[in-house]
């Protein structure tokens, strides 16, 4: 049986009917066509799916869509579009911080929020923020490097290059 | 004309869509009537198929199908092929059981495909495949190789007594016995090389389409190498002639040898959808991932290096059990035999060589290619027992390398076990990579963690790697079962825009930014001209793929070479409509000139004039602007250089913390030094996890331990540090472009390292061997076992 969800993603207010055991994720990649929300396990460790919910970071795979009712979703491409990027996909870009680009939207909406709790990070906390992502092609270094150059830049500092 | 661009720290093309959510992973895209598909997989290691009762699983809502074994046998639907035959030492041929898509009366490892239910979504899908009553009648299991060789053990195929696959060997035994005989020091060393699950983050999935009015099958898959899918899948499995069959891979997440080959699932969504009259659709979940994708290494090995009075290595002997798992993967057999025993000369003069490996099937998930495949074993081998056998002779790790070396004047070079070595100065790799390491001051660091309890360890490993796979005639005479050349096609268009065709395929490496600086440099036109186009055979004309860092040494010289054709036509049509001779023409900075005038044209006046032939050599020339350049290789390449491990154990805890991790790699001349920097960073992060976190297991009776990221411990951003990477540049010397490849590096290098960092640190304190993962455990149990033994 299909039950009404109300949500406003990306700014936008959407309704979708969705089985109850239906998952963010799965809502939004099926029922909204917003597949830049990926999928990389189903025990909520890879960070993949991570969007955000009323302005905190959220793995979408470990919420149920009606959880959401009433919620403001934002999804990497609510978050910035190819003619104005936010500053961390910016710094992604400069800094080579994606090789396959799977894990780069989960990481990024991370980072967004690791960046609104805490605008000057060390590269220690950086790294210790991105405990719920997995990459497995950068090795980490340009996407740390890539989070420290845009906090620098949304603190409205010179990014260091 | 614009700037060079080649050598240069170009920003990805491909990023913009990635970063903004745009990119296009086969589960995104969906079609008109798609079902979807669920694998009933055995939950049992090893059994007969007594019974599948599917009367439960047909009746729930929205299943459409529910197929079996049978129902393939019926359809006469092939078995998946191994791609290359291994011959045994005695010359007769491996042992290559039947492998089908779905299994016909027994099932040999947890994960194993049973059944195929077809729903009209994916949760329909899953409840039906709950609902597939499977009775199996259980056999005796076995997951370790040396207990499948012994006699009476479980036998898993009946076309492979002893469950042996192949029983091969290189190098001269002979000599190889005299150097032993003749060594002043024989150092032993016995090692494991963990299994590993590749893990790209993106799970496969594969989309099955047939269209009944032309009679095309499409399939959309999660592929490295879309033709050759094609090829195996098409002539071998489904016999649908290459006209009527279409592989795309669109955008893939990551693919580090896993998504080289075709699975059951490409098959059987195929079969499900010409069956069925509608697109199918499967797309793992990472537990399925973590059963059915071919796993990497699992090696057992016993070397022995035999050195005279001075460190010189005379003779190196390796016994290696490499476990296959319970079928042949495509390159399954190869990887532990020709990209292993033709390694093990490593950097090093060592003058005799003799290896024999024996292949094993077991109860286990199938066995593969994974980022690097049998360099980093050989890799491991060598420098580990060079480690050891520093440490025995007393000489430092550096320079019982530099005295081994092959030295620059000594290329090309003739290894005893097959391979000649072109070019490379092992000795530059090493001094940038001890310097950058700051390997000098390293006593001092190790004296100021023991004043704080900690044990420091460095670690060195000198690799080297076989690349650009590969020569057709050599990888032929070895088993391999197809050409490994590479294709390219430069299509100039109208209006001077580029297309570039490339058989190659990038799901991660960059190509599309790397082939448009070759193309944007050879034709003096802006990058953004350059649309760099892979991962499709309706498309591109053909091409073998993606793997064993062959991207840019074959397809980019494939490229580099119809670029050349191009530049070459160009010539011709400018010759003429400049009323000069051709040979008078030259093309410089995206000008055909009249050499010695001011006389030019400009590239995109002859591309419009091969298209608008009116003022044109019709007569002797052929309109249009196109040009195809199949490469194949003469030689492999052999990208090589040092990397260095620091690292801080805790001796109360057993955590070793990496502290730095420092390359120094040769890969001849580089289109991206950016790029080339983010592959080592890839392959430390997974040459250090397969080191320090890594380990795929199975317990005696066959059941995956580690089939979550719960459970198998990937690398994450605090278990790494920053890495520093330099480079040194022999350029390769039978290429065009002087290019060797970097895709593997970090990972061929990076375990050994870690462990002669961790064995230098534990070594003082009484450990004489460690297996990776150097988890704390092994570390703390390992120190407690060296206090006890000295105690008593």
């Amino acid at each position: 049986m299909a039950v009404p969800v109300s949500l406003t993603v990306n700014g936008r207010p959407v309704r979708i009917e969705v089985e109850p055991r239906t998952l963010l994720v799965e809502a939004l990649r099926r029922d909204l066509n917003l597949t830049g929300t990926h999928v990389g396990c189903d025990t909520s460790q890879c960070g993949a799916c991570v969007v955000h919910v009323n302005g905190r970071s959220v793995k979408s795979c470990t919420l149920l869509a009606v959880q959401a009712e009433g919620a403001r979703v934002t999804t990497i491409e609510g978050l910035g579009s190819p003619d104005k990027l936010h500053a961390l996909q910016a710094a992604f870009k400069r800094h080579h911080g994606l090789q396959c680009g799977y894990c780069t939207p989960g990481m990024i909406m991370s980072a967004a929020d690791l960046l609104a709790r805490n605008p000057r990070p060390t590269e220690h906390e950086v790294r210790e923020g991105l405990e719920g992502n997995i990459c497995r092609c950068t090795g980490y270094h340009n996407i740390v490097a890539a989070i420290l150059s845009a906090a620098a830049e949304l603190r409205g500092e010179k990014a260091h290059v | 004309m614009s700037e060079p661009v080649v050598g240069q720290r170009i920003e990805r093309t491909e990023d913009l869509r990635f970063i903004t959510g745009h990119g296009r992973y086969t589960d995104d895209v969906r079609r008109q009537g798609m079902l979807f598909a669920a694998i009933v997989r055995s939950t049992t290691p090893h059994a007969r198929l007594a019974k599948i009762e599917t009367t439960a699983a047909r009746a729930v809502p929205g299943v459409v199908a529910v197929l079996t074994g049978a129902d393939l046998a019926a359809d006469k639907i092939g078995g998946l092929p191994c791609g290359w035959a291994v011959v045994n030492e005695d010359g007769s041929p491996m042992r290559e059981p039947p492998h089908m898509a779905l299994v016909q009366d027994r099932v040999r490892y947890v994960g194993d495909h049973v059944a195929l239910v077809v729903a009209e979504s994916r949760n329909a899908a899953r409840d039906g495949a709950e609902r597939v009553e499977v009775s199996y009648q259980e056999l005796p299991v076995v997951v370790d190789p040396k207990a499948a060789l012994a006699p009476g053990a479980p036998l898993l195929h009946e076309q492979a007594p002893g469950n042996l696959c192949t029983n091969w060997a290189i190098g001269d035994k002979a000599a190889t016995e005299q150097a032993f005989k003749q060594a002043a020091h024989v150092v032993k060393l016995d090692l494991i090389n963990n299994r590993l699950v590749a893990n790209a983050i993106e799970p496969r999935s594969c989309i099955g389409e047939y269209d009944a009015s032309t009679g095309e099958y499409t399939l959309t898959t999660a592929s490295q190498n879309p033709h050759v899918i094609r090829l195996l899948v098409g002539a071998f499995v489904m016999g649908i002639p290459e006209h009527k069959f279409r592989v795309v891979a669109h955008d893939v997440g990551g693919g580090f040898g896993s998504k080289i080959y075709p699975y059951a699932e490409d098959v059987l969504v195929l079969w499900a959808a010409r069956k069925l009259g509608r697109p199918v659709k499967w797309t793992a979940d990472r537990s399925e991932a973590f059963l059915s994708d071919a796993q990497g290494r699992d090696h057992q090995t016993h070397a022995e290096l035999a050195l005279d009075a001075n460190g010189k290595f005379l003779g190196l002997r390796v016994q290696t059990l490499a476990n296959m798992g319970a079928y042949l993967s495509t390159f399954g057999p190869a990887v532990p035999t020709y990209l292993h025993g033709t390694l093990l000369a490593g950097c090093y003069t060592t003058p005799a060589i003799y290896c024999n490996v024996k292949c094993v099937f077991t109860n286990t998930t199938p066995v593969d290619a994974y980022r690097g495949a049998g360099r980093p074993e050989a890799t491991y081998v060598i420098e580990r027992i060079v480690d050891e056998a520093a440490r025995a002779l007393k000489i430092d790790p550096a320079e019982i390398r530099r005295r081994n070396f092959i030295r620059p004047e000594q290329f090309p070079y003739q290894t005893p076990v097959a391979l000649q070595y072109d070019t490379g100065n092992y000795q530059a790799t090493l001094d940038a990579g001890l310097k950058l390491a700051e390997y000098a001051g390293f006593a001092a660091r190790r004296a100021e963690s023991a004043k704080r309890g900690k044990l420091r360890g460095i670690g060195l490993a000198h690799y080297i790697e076989a690349c650009g796979v590969a020569p057709s005639a050599i990888a032929g005479a070895l088993g391999a079962r197809a050409g490994l050349y590479e294709v390219a096609t430069v299509r100039v268009n109208p209006t001077g825009s580029v297309t570039v065709l490339t058989g190659s395929h990038s799901h991660g490496q960059g190509h599309e930014t790397t082939f448009a600086q070759l193309t944007a440099d050879a034709l003096g036109i802006p990058m953004a001209s350059v649309e760099v186009v892979h991962g499709d055979t309706a498309r591109i004309p053909f091409g073998m793929g993606t793997y064993g860092s062959r991207s840019l040494a074959v397809g980019g010289t494939a490229l580099a070479n119809a670029l050349t054709k191009i530049v070459n036509k160009g010539r011709k049509i400018a010759a003429h409509l400049l009323e000069a001779s051709e040979a008078d023409i030259q093309f410089k900075d995206g000008r055909f000139l009249v050499a010695g005038t001011d006389r030019a044209k400009a590239f995109g006046e002859i591309a419009l004039s091969a298209y608008v032939p009116h003022h044109y050599p019709i007569e002797t020339l052929e309109p249009g602007l196109e040009e195809t350049a199949y490469y194949d290789p003469k030689n492999f390449t052999f990208p090589a250089g040092l990397h260095v491990a620091e690292v801080e154990i805790d001796p109360e805890t057993g955590v070793v913390e990496l502290l730095a991790m420092t390359a120094a790699d040769d890969f001849g001349k580089i289109v991206n030094p950016m790029i080339v920097d983010g592959q080592v960073h890839g392959g430390f992060a997974q040459g250090v996890g397969q080191a320090l976190l890594e380990n795929c297991v199975y317990d005696s009776s066959g059941q995956l331990l580690t089939g979550s990221f719960l459970d198998y411990c990937m690398p994450r951003a605090a278990d790494l540090p920053s890495f520093k990477v330099t480079t040194e540049c022999t350029p390769c010397t039978h290429n065009v472009l002087g290019v060797k490849g970097c895709g593997e590096a970090g990972a061929i290098g990076a375990p050994a390292a870690v462990m002669n960092a961790v064995m230098n640190a534990l070594a003082p304190e009484g450990v004489k061997q460690l297996d990776m993962p150097a988890t704390p455990h092994r570390v703390w149990s390992a120190l407690k076992a060296a206090r006890a033994a000295r105690a008593a």
